[in-house]
């Protein structure tokens, strides 16, 4: 969940040095020296969903009074976290699990309670998590009904069980990842092999699984593609994927009045609304202003 | 640098070679894709091209068209193929195929066109009907143009077949996703390291075989002057 896009990452990649180019001089785009005094500089990553929420706290804030500058869509953590770090942004939504995982990959936080503490005290100085949203966007394994009913299936545990070849459409750093076929022989006795399909859960990981080239497919949570297609998502009770909350990443420089604004969004971002802002950005293909904005409108917070 | 020569040792390493799936598996693989798609391109293109370039018939529909063609972005297009044809090796071959094609096109006509209109007069002065105009003397003489059109292609395809592993066709872009995935860059430069010394190989035998057909009788030796004028 890292990289959503791997041509935008790519990028993004591209992209690093210039950054480090264009922080020499004064007219650094992200830096705070062009910035209007006292803006408040949202960014968020290069994945749609997670524009959309940047965008939703973006709009909060400017109701409440607040001047706004976004710094949308700037890829991956390596990134964007210098940049946070440095100031250069203020308020990012991130996904805990992962973000922790970055910050401190021995940490053996596993509920999303113990990883909210272990996020307060990795997260770089200057930065602190705001309170976790009920969404998560997480990594999980997917099946078809047919393969659940077939097989009975609604953990992961009942993968093995199963008597035949299981494959795993996922991107290729899912054969490194501790949810990944090592993890699931270990901790679930199920033996899977991966058939890499690098676009993050997206249509080509959704088109095998449903064309049978494999039996499980590992998308997000956060995905409409799971409800539009009666797909069944397996249970984790090992927490073998951590909790992926959303969880807002601030500069402590900011007002309480702020951070309150903030949480205030994500309070009211539960799981149902959150796949509900993303099938509106999926079906309707509408702009992730127009989302948020109607979202923020329906939930009296515009 | 420090990535460079973590990026040497790694591909040192005799266990980055060997066993099913490691890197000496994948360049054959990703040697055969190219291999493939050449083929199938060429199979489409060069008759094609040289019906283009004997008959002059067709080709502004040929330039337009390979042009409009070569400005697909192949990740789009694969991407496209996926969605239709599933995951797995058509996808990629597909998109491969579209990508080489403009170029062994335009070579054979090319190759065909460049071949001076008096030698071709005077062959069909003696007698020869349209078959033995291209065969003996069009395509002799144009081959050093034919064979750099395929040239370019196999260059092309070569670099671009990493994107086979995007939908699961692995190859050498299968060690490249994964070092982008997992932040492992030694493992990406590695990876990118070997498709170009592919390249550079694969190029370097067409070099060889033009030089070995400049010295065949009534083939390039034509190719050479035309070249040096």
């Amino acid at each position: 969940m890292t990289i959503r896009k791997p041509t935008h990452a790519l990028l993004a990649a591209a992209a690093v040095p210039l950054l480090a180019l264009t922080a020499c001089g004064s007219d650094d785009p992200l830096g705070p020296a062009d910035t209007d005094e006292g803006a408040i500089i949202v960014g968020s990553q290069l994945y749609y969903s997670n524009t959309i929420i940047a965008e939703a706290y973006a709009q909060r804030l400017e109701a409440g009074g607040y001047e706004v500058q976004r710094e949308f869509e700037i890829g991956q953590r390596e990134v964007y976290m210098p940049e946070l770090e440095q100031g250069a942004i203020d308020v990012f939504p991130e996904y805990s699990g992962n973000l922790l995982q970055y910050l401190d990959p021995e940490s053996e936080a596993s509920s999303a309670d113990e990883i909210q503490q272990a996020l307060a005290e990795a997260l770089p100085e200057g930065l602190v998590p705001l309170a976790p949203a009920e969404a998560t966007d997480q990594d999980s394994y997917v099946v078809t009904s047919e393969f659940a009913q077939e097989h009975d299936l609604r953990s992961v545990e009942d993968l093995a069980g199963v008597d035949e070849d299981l494959r795993i459409a996922a991107n290729s750093e899912f054969e490194t990842r501790p949810y990944g076929p090592g993890g699931l022989r270990e901790v679930y006795g199920v033996e899977v092999t991966l058939l890499p399909v690098e676009d993050s859960g997206g249509p080509l990981t959704l088109r095998a699984l449903l064309d049978g080239d494999v039996q499980i497919a590992d998308i997000y949570s956060a995905d409409p593609a799971i409800e539009a297609n009666d797909l069944v998502v397996l249970e984790d009770p090992q927490h073998l994927v951590l909790p992926q909350n959303v969880v807002p990443v601030v500069s402590e420089d900011l007002s309480d009045d702020v951070a309150a604004l903030i949480e205030e969004v994500n309070a009211a971002l539960t799981q149902e609304q959150l796949l509900a802002l993303n099938a509106r950005s999926v079906e309707e293909q509408a702009a992730p202003e127009t989302i948020a904005g109607d979202w923020l409108a329906e939930q009296g917070l515009a | 640098m420090n990535h460079l020569s973590a990026a040497v040792d790694w591909l040192l390493d005799a266990q980055t070679w060997t066993g099913p799936g490691q890197l000496g598996a994948r360049a054959t693989e990703h040697l055969g894709y190219t291999a493939v798609a050449v083929l199938i391109a060429a199979v489409i293109a060069l008759p094609a091209g040289l019906a283009i370039g004997h008959t002059g018939r067709g080709r502004a529909a040929a330039v337009l068209s390979s042009g409009a063609v070569r400005a697909l972005p192949t990740l789009g297009l694969l991407t496209l193929a996926a969605l239709a044809a599933g995951v797995g090796l058509v996808a990629p071959l597909i998109a491969l195929v579209v990508l080489a094609v403009p170029s062994i096109l335009a070579g054979a006509y090319a190759g065909v066109e460049s071949v001076d209109r008096a030698t071709v007069d005077a062959a069909r002065a003696q007698g020869m009907n349209a078959w033995q105009v291209l065969w003996r003397v069009e395509v002799p003489l144009g081959l050093p143009i034919v064979i750099g059109g395929l040239r370019l292609a196999v260059l092309q395809v070569t670099a671009t077949a990493t994107l086979a592993a995007y939908v699961g066709a692995g190859g050498l872009g299968r060690p490249l996703f994964l070092g982008l995935r997992t932040y492992d860059y030694p493992m990406m430069l590695g990876a990118s390291l070997v498709v170009i010394l592919l390249a550079i190989l694969l190029d370097a035998c067409f070099e060889v075989v033009q030089r070995l057909l400049s010295y065949a009788p009534g083939l390039a030796r034509t190719g050479r002057l035309r070249e040096a004028r």
